[in-house]
């Protein structure tokens, strides 16, 4: 039996991680993700756990590759100055395929921006962030409670796919108090990274054969673990630039071992009445909760509004949102910035659906009845 | 008692890359560079002081029984 | 038995490194310090940041972490901090830890962190082709100051006593048995231990600066390394030009980060049971 609870998005956030295992945060203080580091560095060393504050957001995402490597289930909480820092280690963390889970709490940017005013604009920097290509794997949940339930998630993606999770959400959410339900422990799945079973002499820490995952040795037990952020070969050494092959193959493993499970276990997303729409809603996080009041006013007026909401962000689920779009006449894009999500699905729509952008970036969410106005708008030009 | 005289510097030529350190330490003055390639002229004279293999950047010397 | 002592505890030899480069003879230093000790070598963890000098973790035989440029003390601060039996040590280079890395570097000393910082400090950036670097002395000729570098320098050894560090000392390739047995004191030692390695890079910074080859080089250091005990019989012009070596700081008075934090669990257990 869980309970209901009365928390913030934040605390669902750290509750969440230390629930799903999480034994090791690092971080520094910055608006709007400073809650998170607050309750971590009163919970977990009531269990044994780790809070380090670190000396900037480059150390803090540091010190947490490094506590993983040695065996710790690990997170870090920034927002998009912070996040900004870590590009440069995060990709040393996909290169290398180490497990942790990053939250970035948006706020209005670029730079300083306005620290304590919402936004939606880090949804590409999520994807793109570090040079180099690597594959970004983003959830953003919408609510308190999916806060909760996307940080464990996270933390049983990055685990399972050995690579760096980034859990995405924004001012709002992270400061509005929900009721939520909260599972007890064993109700939730926990999943932990696979142990090797190999004599250590022949272990390699990576696996490039397929979309396999190696297991995941930690410093310490004696398997001689090899970790470089240049580009190695499967026992970690760094690979000759004459190599091509094996320049290659590092790259091909790295989206393979998500594209290959996408559908499995990866790909979430929520529909609302879709199933006939000629206007098709496309949003996340807080402002899909205004879009979904929007879509059911549009019915309520005789427009046959929908809502596609990714959960996973990254990989977007673009096959699946291209099936779904195949009816819809026109596509609404809402979102807290000046046009990031519009540029995702503007990939799976064609010349004759019309794309109408909603967007706001003066600090302020926006409204249903901002949302409404669009697809009036859209569904007009349909007709 | 460990005897020194029959410690003797061997150089692995595979990893010498001849800038030369050893002939600068060598006491006896019997190690010389010859095409990027450190030698040592007359091993007899070798007092295995191991001068030369500690400063060895490259882990090419190693002082060792000859006869073992 | 010397030769197993390479096989024991190098692997793919030959190095990357140029010929005559310190950044070999500092890496013997610590894998005979290491062999002089009675240490579960499975629980050593070498950590490095980018560089020649940082390079040398791709010669090791133990668990190894090549990380980012400046950041291996912040990756090796995680490892240390998550399990703590294990002897966490950080192969560094000048640019490394003190211009990129230089945050991390101050901030693990006043920590006191349980680690072991090793600088190969070569005066220049030689992976990038011979830049000055925070250590290069004035008047030295780089690739990026050929009418004479004009930046003050840091004395890595004060940096890291100021800052906080238990265990300070300067080591040189000249003196390579006592650079082992500095190593060897800096990771028996608890809290946060610095060595800062004086060593040459002849290709680059010995080439530009006319110093002829690596041996000339080599020679140079007899007449410019003096001791701490011979430093305090010197004046301030008998010291121009020199570098002291030895043992700066050897502290156990300070407590180490590790012992700091289990305390701080300790009270945070005492909250919820009281």
């Amino acid at each position: 039996m869980g309970s209901y609870q009365i928390m913030t998005g934040n605390e669902a956030c750290a509750r969440a991680a230390i629930a799903a295992g999480m034994s090791f945060f690092a971080g520094y203080p910055i608006t709007p993700a400073t809650e998170i580091a607050e309750l971590c560095s009163e919970l977990l060393p009531q269990n044994n756990g780790v809070y380090m504050q670190m000396e900037d957001e480059i150390a803090s995402i540091g010190a947490i590759i490094g506590a993983s490597a040695a065996g710790k289930k690990v997170m870090t909480a920034t927002s998009g100055p912070g996040f900004s820092l870590m590009q440069e280690n995060l990709g040393w963390a996909h290169i290398n395929e180490i497990p942790c889970v990053i939250v970035d709490v948006m706020r209005k940017g670029p730079s300083g921006g306005s620290a304590t005013l919402p936004a939606q604009a880090d949804i590409m920097q999520t994807k793109w962030g570090s040079h180099g290509d690597y594959r970004s794997l983003v959830v953003v949940p919408n609510s308190v409670e999916e806060i909760y339930t996307e940080t464990i998630r996270a933390f049983n993606l990055a685990e399972k796919y050995r690579q760096p999770v980034i859990l995405l959400y924004d001012a709002v959410l992270a400061h509005m108090s929900e009721k939520i339900y909260v599972r007890d422990l064993d109700e939730i799945e926990i999943i932990n990274r696979s142990k090797p079973s190999c004599d250590k002499k022949d272990y390699n820490p990576f696996n490039y054969e397929s979309s396999k995952v190696a297991p995941l040795a930690s410093f310490g037990e004696g398997y001689k673990i090899h970790f470089s952020g240049l580009t190695h070969d499967e026992t970690g050494f760094p690979v000759s630039n004459q190599n091509t092959t094996g320049l290659e193959v590092l790259i091909h493993h790295l989206f393979d071992k998500i594209d290959d499970n996408y559908d499995k276990d990866i790909k979430k997303y929520e529909t609302f009445m879709v199933d006939d729409a000629d206007v098709l809603v496309v949003s996340i996080g807080i402002t899909s909760r205004s879009a979904k009041a929007a879509v059911a006013a549009a019915r309520k007026q005789g427009i046959k509004a929908g809502l596609f909401r990714p959960i996973t962000m990254w990989p977007f689920p673009h096959d699946d949102f291209s099936r779904i779009n195949l009816k819809s006449k026109a596509i609404v894009t809402a979102e807290m910035n000046n046009g990031q999500l519009n540029q995702v699905v503007i990939e799976d729509i064609d010349r004759n659906q019309k794309l109408v952008m909603k967007n706001l970036y003066d600090g302020n969410q926006i409204r249903d009845i901002d949302i409404l106005n669009s697809i009036i708008e859209a569904n007009k030009y349909e007709q | 008692m460990e005897n020194n005289n029959s410690l003797k510097a061997n150089i692995n030529s595979r990893l010498c890359k001849g800038c030369g350190i050893c002939v600068l330490f060598c006491p006896k003055k019997i190690i010389e560079v010859k095409q990027d390639k450190a030698f040592i002229n007359n091993i007899d004279d070798c007092i295995g002081c191991r001068q030369c293999e500690y400063h060895c950047p490259d882990f090419a010397i190693v002082v060792g029984d000859n006869n073992g | 038995m010397n030769n197993d002592i390479y096989s024991k505890y190098l692997v793919k030899l030959p190095t990357m490194w140029c010929p005559g480069c310190g950044n070999g003879i500092v890496l013997q230093a610590i894998i005979r310090s290491i062999d002089e000790m009675d240490l579960d070598l499975d629980k050593v963890v070498f950590v490095s940041g980018i560089g020649c000098s940082s390079r040398a973790v791709n010669y090791l035989n133990f668990d190894c972490m090549h990380t980012n440029h400046g950041r291996a003390i912040a990756f090796a601060t995680g490892i240390k901090m998550a399990n703590p039996e294990l002897k966490v040590i950080v192969l560094t280079g000048d640019g490394d830890c003190a211009s990129i890395g230089g945050n991390h570097l101050i901030h693990a000393c006043r920590r006191n962190i349980d680690l072991t910082i090793i600088c190969m400090n070569n005066s220049n950036y030689g992976m990038t082709g011979g830049q000055y670097s925070p250590t290069t002395p004035i008047g030295s000729i780089t690739k990026t100051s050929i009418y004479g570098s004009y930046e003050p320098p840091f004395d890595l050894c004060d940096l890291t006593k100021s800052a906080g560090a238990s265990f300070v000392a300067r080591a040189a390739t000249y003196y390579p048995v006592q650079m082992k047995n500095i190593i060897k004191n800096a990771i028996n030692h608890k809290g946060l231990s610095f060595v800062d390695c004086a060593s040459d890079c002849p290709s680059l910074y010995g080439r530009l600066n006319r110093l002829s080859d690596a041996a000339n080089m080599m020679s140079l250091w007899k007449d410019r390394l003096v001791t701490i005990k011979q430093a305090e019989t010197m004046s301030s012009e008998q010291l121009q030009g020199k570098v002291i070596w030895g043992e700066f700081v050897n502290n156990n008075d300070r407590e180490e980060y590790c012992d700091i934090y289990a305390r701080n669990i300790s009270k945070a257990k005492e909250s919820i049971n009281g």
